[in-house]
């Protein structure tokens, strides 16, 4: 246990190290961008420029902004977002990211269950039309980019069949059915063809034939022994994936008309929006140590050759 | 045989869920227009968030469209974009030397809390626009206009002491720095709409945050915005003092950025009405719901006559010339823009201002002022190269990195090299903030460029060229044009004399080929045709939905 904490208090140590150099970094590239974060920039006279920019502070040397920025976030204030005037960036984050969350989170569990099902499936019965079936639609979710797929499903089943909302954002999981699908294709296609490699190779060693010889049935093997197994690769896989996925989705949010979160950063981005691209590359860092750190986790609760006893204790 | 019943099989249930879902689209527009028949609803789409509902400090359209329609000024622009009153009771008294304008304002004008709007309203908001510490990016429309707003807005003066006072509640004393020939114009715009200074001091960092926070003296008022989302509606205000005209009950607005999108639910009838791009234009050609909408952006190219202290060939009025007049202007509409865009043969845009006298369009009266010439435009180039004492030619043309950008220029690059023997035209395309610092460094040698207009005045575009203003950035240079801009930038006294010399300055511009123009940017806007009198105005916001209405029998 005294082994567990000291590890785990340093992994977080580390953590907050991570974010703050990825936070600095971020603010001194993002000082490098040309323009002004004011929209009428080419109509603005030289003096009116520099009235506005000493308004917003942004006349002062970029240490001392850094300092500044620094200093507020200490105390969880993120700043004002200059698209969105006078709105605070974590508010603006506040009420963009439940959609992309909302999204993201459905896409990963509908994408890695439907992959996993697949994979099995194509593993069993190596070499066979299922096989070759699965590993076809795992190719082609990698390959055809999901903003096509998202125009696809809107076509047929929203504006054709009128299943579905054609896009728009309101209460009711029916507007959310279709981006969902749009975005897990890809999970779906990752881990589909991840756990196929992996049961394969997994079904040929040893401790599988011992199983078998044991008398367990070979679909009882292949969950209890195989997927186990096959997991361990498809985590690391699943996680950061996972965050890129609830973190939003430019185009995906774009032909659904999503509130989401991602095209804010795109568009910050574009816009010279100081506090929101902080805001929301420090958002999305923050989920992906936090992820990696739960995939430690679930590696010990997965593969208990894997724990962390047996890896700090001599 | 078999496979044959199959195909028919297969056939009959394709047919079936097509012609359902046909019907499905029917009923649900039949469904739109019988509701309508007791409330009249207009549905529409925006392509981006509202920002703000500061007007003190708003530039996008987005949130011009709605204060517009939510809150009224001392005019608003009508249904032919002209003047209309709004808070203004009647035309102000003008004092004789043009400097002080005297307004009343109506009796019955009334804040949707129940407060009269009064003249302080005005003055509140006009001393918050020009205010350094408000940070307005639209300040320099009071800038030199309002007296003492200039040195309000570099901290000179303290807001206080603007030159606009409230005699009574009712009473408006507007003093200008110079006299302004398009003052009225201005009042139209969202900057200088009035605000309640109780209200917004009370709700201080909170006011306009959302609908809710916010006051109404419009036709409409804003509800369901939670200031960042991206869903609004506008309905009706009964506290408006011209409510009866107001046919529309309510207006929904989605943002939609993806045209494919839009265009599905324009074609299920979600939608009543949107702006389309190119290449989805074609897919509608000869539809009757087509419309194409005229802005006052014109494009133009920028020849920079002195880059890195050096003259360029530009300096070379010739050059100028013969380039300005070497690419097809028509075909670059037709084919590469093909959203109803028309050539420009002048720097003005059609329908922007009218003779004071004549009552004619600036650009009828003035023409086509430099046109599409291409053997014209070799003499030119010949003579030009001659004086240079050269027979090659190599210039950088710089534009945005957006795919329209891109195929405009290659474009232009393949117009100008098969007309101009001896041109090099080398393209650069980078991102527009990239652009506009290139473009304030004289850093490029042929730029393409807009501008659409603040106001409704012809001055509103000739005055960039005046030599050292700031949005000159070419090194054009003309006496004689500096002093035709000079005295129509405050000339009230003899306005036709005023219109003359816009005409001649123009002129002048074109003659020397101070820029090239390209084209006045239209937008194809597909609408139901039950959609009637929605107003469509060139300056400030885009759109005034008071005429506006269902009509139930198409």
């Amino acid at each position: 246990m005294k082994n567990f904490m000291r590890y785990y208090g340093k992994r977080v140590l580390y953590m907050l190290l991570t974010l703050f150099l990825i936070a600095s970094i971020t603010f001194f590239l993002m000082n490098l961008l040309p323009g002004t974060p004011f929209t009428n920039e080419d109509k603005l006279s030289e003096a009116q420029l520099l009235i506005m920019q000493e308004q917003y502070g942004l006349n002062d040397p970029v240490i001392v902004q850094y300092f500044r920025y620094m200093g507020g976030l200490l105390t969880g204030n993120l700043g004002v977002s200059f698209q969105f005037d006078n709105t605070p960036v974590t508010e603006l984050l506040a009420s963009r990211v439940g959609p992309s969350l909302q999204i993201g989170f459905q896409a990963v569990i509908l994408g890695t269950f439907l992959g996993i099902i697949l994979g099995v499936i194509a593993a069993m019965k190596q070499n066979s039309w299922a096989d070759t079936l699965a590993t076809f639609m795992a190719i082609l979710g990698r390959s055809i980019p999901n903003f096509v797929f998202a125009v696809l499903l809107q076509l047929v089943f929203a504006v054709q069949l009128q299943w579905f909302p054609i896009a728009l954002w309101d209460d009711g999981f029916s507007y959310s059915v279709l981006p969902t699908i749009a975005l897990a294709i890809a999970p779906l296609a990752d881990s589909a063809r991840f756990i196929r490699t992996e049961m394969v190779d997994v079904l040929g060693s040893d401790y599988i034939e011992l199983a078998r010889a044991k008398g367990l049935s070979r679909w009882a093997v292949a969950f209890k022994h195989g997927v186990r197994n096959a997991l361990i690769p498809l985590i690391t896989l699943i996680g950061p994936m996972a965050v890129a996925l609830m973190t939003g989705s430019m185009v995906v949010e774009s032909i659904y008309a999503i509130p989401g979160i991602g095209e804010q950063f795109i568009k910050s981005i574009q816009s010279n929006d100081y506090p929101t691209i902080m805001g929301v590359t420090l958002l999305y860092s923050t989920m992906l140590v936090v992820i990696i750190l739960i995939v430690d986790m679930l590696y010990g609760l997965i593969d208990p050759r894997i724990r962390i006893s047996s890896k700090g204790g001599k | 045989m078999k496979s044959n019943k199959l195909m028919q099989k297969i056939g009959i249930a394709l047919t079936s869920v097509l012609l359902l879902s046909a019907c499905g689209n029917e009923s649900s527009g039949n469904a739109s227009s019988d509701g309508a028949q007791d409330k009249q609803v207009l549905k529409l789409i925006e392509t981006a968030e509202i920002p703000t509902m500061d007007s003190a400090i708003t530039t996008d359209a987005s949130s011009f469209n709605v204060l517009n329609n939510v809150n009224e000024g001392l005019y608003r622009q009508g249904p032919e974009n002209n003047l209309v009153l709004g808070m203004a009771a009647e035309e102000p008294a003008v004092s004789e030397d043009g400097m002080t304008y005297t307004f009343n304002i109506k009796e019955e004008a009334v804040w949707s809390n129940g407060d009269p709007v009064t003249a302080n309203d005005f003055v509140f908001a006009w001393q918050r626009l020009s205010d350094p510490e408000t940070a307005s990016e639209y300040s320099y429309m009071i800038d030199g206009v309002v007296k003492n707003a200039s040195a309000i807005l570099v901290g000179d003066k303290e807001p206080s002491e603007l030159g606009a006072k409230a005699i009574d509640d009712k009473t408006l004393e507007v003093q200008l720095e110079k006299p302004v020939p398009y003052f009225k114009d201005l009042l139209t715009l969202p900057m200088f709409l009035p605000q309640n200074e109780a209200y917004v001091t009370e709700l201080g960092s909170d006011y306009a945050s959302n609908s809710d926070s916010l006051l109404y003296n419009g036709p409409f008022e804003l509800t369901e915005w939670d200031g960042t989302g991206l869903k609004w509606t506008m309905v009706k205000s009964d506290s408006y003092w011209d409510a009866e005209t107001v046919q529309l009950d309510q207006i929904d607005v989605n943002v939609v950025k993806e045209t494919s999108t839009a265009l599905n639910l324009y074609n299920a009838g979600d939608v009543d009405r949107m702006r389309m791009t190119g290449e989805y234009v074609t897919t509608k050609l000869g539809d009757p719901e087509l419309l194409t909408e005229p802005t006052s952006s014109v494009f133009f190219f920028k020849f920079n006559q002195e880059r890195n202290g050096e003259k360029t060939a530009l300096a070379n009025e010739n050059i100028r010339k013969a380039v300005a007049m070497s690419f097809d202007k028509q075909g670059f509409t037709d084919t590469i823009l093909q959203n109803g865009s028309v050539p420009a043969n002048g720097l003005v845009p059609e329908g922007l201002a009218f003779g004071p006298e004549s009552n004619e369009d600036y650009r009828a009266e003035n023409g086509d002022l430099l046109s599409y010439a291409p053997e014209e435009a070799l003499e030119y180039w010949e003579a030009g190269l001659e004086e240079l004492g050269t027979d090659s030619i190599t210039l950088e043309m710089l534009g945005d990195d957006t795919e329209n950008s891109k195929r405009s220029l290659e474009y232009m690059q393949a117009q100008l090299e098969s007309n101009l023997p001896g041109l090099t035209i080398n393209l650069r395309n980078v991102p527009f903030k990239v652009r506009l610092a290139s473009s304030s460094a004289q850093d490029y040698d042929i730029q393409l460029s807009g501008w659409g207009a603040d106001y409704a005045d012809p001055i509103n575009f000739l005055e960039m060229f005046q030599s050292g203003n700031p949005n000159n950035q070419s090194g054009f240079s003309n006496e004689e044009y500096d002093a035709l801009i000079e005295s129509a930038q405050s000339n009230v006294d003899d306005l036709d004399a005023r219109w003359q010399d816009l005409l001649e300055a123009e002129q002048l511009l074109m003659e020397t080929a101070g820029i090239a123009p390209i084209y006045q940017r239209s937008y194809a806007v597909l609408e139901k045709p039950y959609v009637e009198g929605i107003a469509a105005h060139l300056t400030g916001a885009d759109y005034s939905y008071k005429w506006a209405f269902i009509d139930n029998d198409e």
